[in-house]
C-alpha cells in the first residue's frame, strides 16, 4: 500500500476515506477538508477523528461546562484552572495540590481488569504531567445489580485491576464509592481520581515553546493496543451485534508507570523540561497537537523514530495508539543529554522524535515524507462545538409525582428493627471492606484516614503535619429525580464529608457520567446538572478546577441514571486534628446537627424496602451546608468532638451503625421531640451530621452551635455493645456486624 | 555513634521512603542504597523494603536477587550484617537463599490489605530484641503473594531451631486482625536465619511507627530500635 503523503492527498481529492468508521460525522469530515483546503491524509484523518471524538473534544458538553468558569467563586486558592491536565490549588506552606477524576467506563465493561487498571494509570499520568508527585488515588465505582451474574464478571475484574495497578504503583487508595443499581448493568462506571502534591514553583504546563527545543517521547514502546479506543469506544453505544472491541482496550504495565513517575520527578527536580504532556486518550495525536497548539511556534515530528513494540504498525496506527505509560516532553537542546541520562538510570526508553519549529504548523514525517501538515489548534482546541437540543423528558413529572412519602412505613419497634437490619445489609449500604481491602491504603506512610472514613486524608509534610483530604460522592437516584438538585446534593455530601473529617474544603473536580447527548432528555439532565453544580460551587465558594465528561453511557435506548460524581478537596493545617467516624469512647454524647424532615425520595430505604424510585430528592440548603461545615471544622480544631459522621444515604441509622462498628462500641439513642422514630432513623435530609462529644466539651459545643444558629439535638450516648433505640428496639453489635459485613463477600466470593 | 541503616531501592520498590522514615524515627541515620550500586556506603544494617521490584515479573524477587547491590548484601549478610526483608524484601531474601522457603499466591487469590495480629516467636534476633517472647503486635499486612511455604523437613527444622520469628495470631476474631490471612504453612509470617541477623516477614512494621498514620499503632518501631541497640552494644 502506498504511503498517503500530503502530496499524494493533494493529488487525489476523490479518494474515498473511512471517516464514518472512525466515528466522524459527514459535516465534520467536510470541515476538515475545508480547514486543510484538500482531503486529509490517512494520518491526518486519524488524528482529527480521535481528537474530535466526544471524549477528547467535549463537543457536546463544552457549551455547558463554560458556566464553571463564568460562575466561578472568588478564590485565592486556585493556581491553575480549567483547561490544563488538572487544576492546581494552593494549600499553604508553599505547597500546591492538583487533583482530578476521570472515567474509564466503556473499556472497563469490555475488559474489566485492563479497563480499570489503565484508568488508574491515565489519571496518575495527568497528575504527574502537572509537575506533582502523585500521593493518593480514589475510585468511585458503579455496577449493575449486585446479584446479577454479569456483576460477578465485571466487579472482581475492576477491583483487581484497580488494585493490581495502583498497588504496584505505590499509591495509597484512600476513598471512593461502590454503588449497585440495575441501570448500570450494561454500563458500569469506573471513575478514577488522583491527588498530587508539589511546591508552587514546580507547576508544569502542557505547552511546546522555544524554537529548536526538542520533543522527547519517553516511557513504554508504542504498540497496537488501544488503537482508536477514544473514537470507537468512548463515543458509541454498545451494540451486541457488532464486532468484538477488545483490541481497542489498552493493556497496562504498572511497573513501567512506577519507573516513569520516579524518572519524571527526578527530571522535574533538575528543571529539565519546558513543557510536558502525558499520552492518554488519542496517544501521540493528542500529545503533539495539544503541546503545539498551546505553545508558540510549530512542531516537526519524525514519526519513524518512535520506538515500537510491533514493527508492522502503520503511521496512522502509531498516531492513534493508546499504549500506556508514555509521556512527551519539550526540552531545551542543552538539557537533552541530562534528560536522557536520567531516563537511562530508571531504565526508561527515551527518544528525541522532533522539535519545535518556526511557523504555526504541526508537521509529521514518515521516513522523510510528509504525512501530516495541519494547524494544531484545529486538531486540539478548535474542534466542533455542538449546541445539542435539550428538553425535559416527558416522564419527569410522573416520576416526581410518585411520592416516596406514600410508601408504607414500619409501624412497630420489631418492624423498624427488621428494616434497619435489611438496610445495613443491602448491597449499597453494606461494608465494602471486601473490595477496599484489596487496595493498599498504607503505602507512602502518610495515610491519616482511608475508607470507610467520610474522607480520605493524607499528610503532605511530616514536619508541619499539613494534610489534604478528599471525598467523592454522587447519587444517581437523586439526580434522576431532579438533576439540578441531585448534583447539588452530590456536591453538598462531598463537601460535608471533607468538613466532617476536619479539613476545610477548597475546590472541586468532577466526573459527569451521562447517557447519549443525542437524546434531548439526557442533554437536559446534563444541562441541569452542570447548572446545579456551577450554582452550588458559587454558593459554597469552591471553584471547579477541572473535570471529565463521560457521555454515551447507555445500552440501546436506555441511559444510566445521570451520575455526576463530585470530588471535593480540603486542607487541614495539622492532621493531628482530624476527626474519624468511629464512636470509640463510652459515655460520650451523641448530637445530631441540622434539621430532619420527612424526606424519602430516592432514599436507600425506598430502594431497599420498596424497590421504589420516585418523588423529589431531599432539599438542598447550601448556606446551611456551609455553616455545618464551619461548625465541624471548628469543633475538630478546638477538640470539642472526637468523632463525626455525615448523614447521607441510609440516614441517621446507617451513620450510627457504621460509627459504632468502626469504634466497637454500642449506642443508646432517644428519638428527639417532634420526630417519629421512622423519620429519625431513615430520613435522608441533607445538611446533617452526627458527632460524638466528650462530656467535658458539651457546654462549649452547645454554646458554639447556639451562637452560630445551627440546630442541634442530643440524641443519645455511646454505650454498651448494642444499638438501642429507646422504646423501639435494640440490636447487638455482633448481629449488625454480621449483617453489614457479610453481604458483599457472599455475593462475590 | 549513630547507626547507619541502608534501605535499598530497586526499580519498583514502593516502601523505601516509609522504611527510611521508620529508620529515622527509631533514631538511626537512614541511607538510600541503589540497586545498581555494589557499594553499601558503610551501613551497619540493611532493609529490603516492600513493593513490586521489577514488577514481580518472572517471580516476586527473582530478578532483584541478581542485582549488583544484592551481590554485596548476600556476602555481607553471610558475614553477619543485619538484614531485614519486608514483604517483597522477604521474597528477595528467599530467592537469594539467605532464608529458606518461598511465597506463593494467597490461598484466596486476592490482594489483601489489613491490620494483622502477629505473635513474636523469637525475640532474640537482631531485629526483634525489643519485643518480648510471645508478645502480640499489630502491623499492616498487604500483599498478593504472601503465602509462606516450605517442605515439611524445612518447616520442622525452622521450628526446632526457633527460627520462626513471627506467626499470624489466630486466637481472636478476624475483625480484630486475627487469623492466618493467606494460608501460610504453620501460620508462619516471618523467619530468621540460624545466626539471627537476617529476618524476613510479609507484614509491614515500617507502616506502624507513628500514632497517627496508618493503623495508628507504633508496634513496628521496635524492629528498628532492636537493631540499633544491637549495633550500639556490638
Amino acid at each position: 500500500m502506498t504511503l498517503d503523503t500530503v502530496k499524494h492527498a493533494t493529488g487525489t481529492p476523490e479518494t474515498e476515506q473511512p471517516w464514518a468508521e472512525l466515528g466522524l460525522k459527514q459535516d465534520e469530515y467536510a470541515r476538515i477538508r475545508e480547514i486543510l483546503g484538500r482531503r486529509p491524509t490517512g494520518a491526518e484523518l486519524a488524528m482529527y477523528s480521535v481528537m474530535w471524538s466526544e471524549h477528547c473534544s467535549y463537543k457536546s458538553s463544552k457549551v455547558h461546562l463554560k458556566q464553571f468558569g463564568e460562575k466561578a467563586p472568588e478564590s485565592d486558592a486556585l493556581l491553575v484552572g480549567i483547561g490544563e491536565n488538572a487544576g492546581v490549588v494552593d494549600v499553604g506552606q508553599g505547597y500546591a495540590v492538583t487533583f482530578k477524576v476521570e472515567s474509564h467506563n466503556h473499556p472497563s465493561y469490555i475488559e474489566p481488569y485492563q479497563g480499570a487498571a489503565t484508568g488508574v494509570g491515565g489519571i496518575v499520568r495527568d497528575i504527574l504531567a502537572m509537575g506533582a508527585r502523585p500521593i493518593a488515588v480514589v475510585d468511585p465505582l458503579r455496577f449493575g445489580a449486585a446479584d446479577h451474574p454479569d456483576t460477578k464478571r465485571v466487579l472482581p475484574g475492576v477491583v483487581a485491576g484497580i488494585g493490581g495497578y495502583g498497588n504496584c504503583l505505590g499509591l495509597p487508595n484512600i476513598g471512593g464509592e461502590v454503588v449497585f443499581d440495575p441501570c448500570y448493568q450494561g454500563n458500569p462506571l469506573v471513575n478514577a481520581g488522583c491527588i498530587g502534591v508539589m511546591k508552587h514553583e514546580d507547576i508544569h504546563l502542557a505547552q511546546a515553546s522555544g524554537l529548536g527545543n526538542k520533543v522527547i517521547l519517553y516511557g513504554a514502546r508504542t504498540g497496537g493496543d488501544g488503537i482508536g479506543g477514544v473514537s470507537v469506544l468512548a463515543s458509541e453505544t454498545f451494540d451486541s451485534t457488532g464486532p468484538a472491541k477488545r483490541p481497542a482496550v489498552q493493556v497496562g504495565d504498572p511497573f513501567q508507570e512506577k519507573l516513569l513517575i520516579e524518572c519524571t520527578l527526578e527530571i522535574f527536580a533538575e528543571k529539565l523540561v519546558a513543557g510536558i504532556q502525558d499520552l492518554g486518550g488519542a496517544g501521540l495525536s493528542c500529545a503533539t497537537s495539544e503541546l503545539a497548539s498551546a505553545g508558540s511556534g510549530g512542531m516537526r515530528v519524525e514519526l519513524d523514530t518512535v520506538p515500537l513494540r510491533d514493527a508492522t504498525l502503520s503511521p496512522e496506527e502509531i498516531l492513534m495508539s493508546e499504549s500506556q505509560e508514555r509521556m512527551c516532553a519539550i526540552v531545551e537542546p542543552d538539557k537533552v543529554e541530562r534528560f536522557l541520562e536520567i531516563c537511562e538510570k530508571w531504565d526508561v526508553i527515551a527518544t528525541v522524535i522532533g522539535e519545535v519549529t518556526e511557523g504555526e504548523r504541526l508537521e509529521i514525517f514518515w521516513h522523510g515524507e510528509q504525512i501530516v501538515d495541519v494547524p494544531p489548534r484545529t486538531v486540539a482546541h478548535e474542534g466542533p462545538v455542538y449546541e445539542r437540543p435539550y428538553a425535559r423528558p416527558e416522564w419527569q413529572d410522573a416520576l416526581q409525582a410518585d411520592d416516596a412519602g406514600k410508601l408504607p412505613r414500619p409501624g412497630s419497634g420489631p418492624e423498624l428493627r427488621e428494616q434497619v437490619l435489611r438496610l445495613v445489609a443491602s448491597p449499597n449500604q453494606a461494608s465494602k471492606a471486601w473490595i477496599t481491602d484489596q487496595y493498599d491504603r498504607f503505602v507512602q506512610g502518610n495515610t491519616v484516614l482511608a475508607q470507610p472514613e467520610d474522607a480520605g486524608m493524607v499528610r503532605i509534610d511530616d514536619v508541619t503535619n499539613l494534610g489534604v483530604a478528599m471525598a467523592t460522592d454522587g447519587n444517581g437516584r437523586y439526580a434522576k429525580l431532579d438533576p439540578y438538585t441531585g448534583t447539588q446534593l452530590a456536591l453538598a455530601e462531598s463537601y460535608r464529608n471533607v468538613a466532617a473529617s476536619g479539613a476545610t474544603p477548597l475546590a472541586i473536580s468532577n466526573c459527569l457520567n451521562f447517557g447519549s447527548p443525542e437524546d434531548p432528555g439526557v442533554m437536559w439532565q446534563f444541562a441541569e446538572a452542570t447548572r446545579g453544580l456551577a450554582d452550588g460551587c458559587l454558593a459554597l465558594g469552591t471553584p471547579v478546577t477541572g473535570g471529565n465528561v463521560s457521555l454515551y453511557n447507555q445500552t440501546g435506548e436506555t441511559a444510566i441514571h445521570p451520575t455526576p460524581v463530585v470530588a471535593v478537596l480540603g486542607v487541614i493545617d495539622d492532621v493531628n486534628r482530624r476527626t474519624p467516624i468511629a464512636f470509640a469512647e463510652e459515655g460520650q454524647l451523641l448530637y445530631l446537627l441540622g434539621d430532619t424532615a420527612e424526606e424519602f425520595g430516592g432514599s436507600a430505604w425506598s430502594q431497599v424496602i420498596h424497590d421504589h424510585l420516585g418523588g423529589l430528592p431531599p432539599a438542598v440548603d447550601l448556606a446551611r451546608e456551609k455553616l455545618l461545615g464551619e461548625i465541624l471544622i471548628a469543633a475538630s480544631r478546638d477538640g470539642m468532638i472526637d468523632a463525626a459522621h455525615d448523614l447521607s444515604d441510609g440516614g441517621l441509622v446507617q451513620a450510627v451503625v457504621e460509627s459504632c462498628l468502626r469504634g466497637r462500641t454500642g449506642a443508646r439513642l432517644i428519638v428527639p421531640d417532634g420526630l417519629d422514630a421512622f423519620t429519625f432513623l431513615f430520613s435522608e435530609s441533607a445538611g446533617r451530621a452526627v458527632v460524638s462529644v466528650p462530656r467535658s466539651e458539651e457546654l462549649r459545643f452547645n454554646d458554639m452551635c447556639g451562637a452560630r444558629g445551627l440546630p442541634v439535638a442530643r440524641i443519645g450516648v455511646v454505650d454498651g455493645d448494642e444499638i438501642e433505640v429507646q422504646g423501639q428496639f435494640s440490636i447487638p453489635l455482633s448481629e449488625l456486624r454480621t449483617a453489614h459485613e457479610g453481604t458483599i463477600p457472599a455475593l462475590l466470593v | 555513634m549513630t547507626a547507619r541503616i541502608g534501605v535499598v531501592t530497586f526499580p519498583g520498590t514502593l516502601d523505601d521512603q516509609d522504611s527510611l522514615r521508620a529508620v529515622r524515627l527509631a533514631g538511626a541515620e537512614p541511607v538510600s542504597l541503589w540497586h545498581r550500586d555494589k557499594d553499601l556506603k558503610q551501613v551497619d544494617a540493611v532493609v529490603l523494603a516492600g513493593g513490586f521490584s521489577y514488577g514481580d515479573y518472572l517471580r516476586a524477587g527473582a530478578i532483584s536477587r541478581f542485582s549488583p547491590v544484592m551481590e554485596t548484601i548476600i556476602d555481607q549478610a553471610r558475614a553477619g550484617l543485619p538484614v531485614l526483608g519486608i514483604c517483597n524484601g522477604f521474597q528477595i531474601l528467599t530467592e537469594s537463599h539467605l532464608l529458606p522457603g518461598a511465597m506463593l499466591r494467597n490461598n484466596h487469590l486476592h490482594f489483601i490489605c489489613r491490620d494483622q495480629r502477629l505473635r513474636v516467636e523469637n525475640a532474640d534476633t537482631a531485629w526483634t530484641g525489643d519485643y518480648e517472647q510471645g508478645q502480640e503486635i499489630s502491623v499492616p499486612l498487604k500483599n498478593i503473594d504472601g503465602r509462606y511455604v516450605a517442605d515439611a523437613r524445612v518447616l520442622d527444622e525452622l521450628e526446632a531451631e526457633g527460627r520462626v520469628a513471627f506467626r499470624y495470631a489466630t486466637s481472636g476474631a478476624a475483625a480484630d486482625g486475627y487469623g492466618n490471612p493467606n494460608g501460610s504453612l504453620r501460620d508462619i509470617a516471618g523467619i530468621t536465619n540460624a545466626e539471627g541477623n537476617v529476618v524476613g516477614l510479609m507484614p509491614h512494621p515500617e507502616h506502624a511507627v507513628e500514632p497517627l498514620i496508618g493503623t495508628g499503632r507504633t508496634d513496628g518501631l521496635a524492629f528498628f530500635t532492636s537493631v540499633i541497640k544491637r549495633l550500639v552494644t556490638a
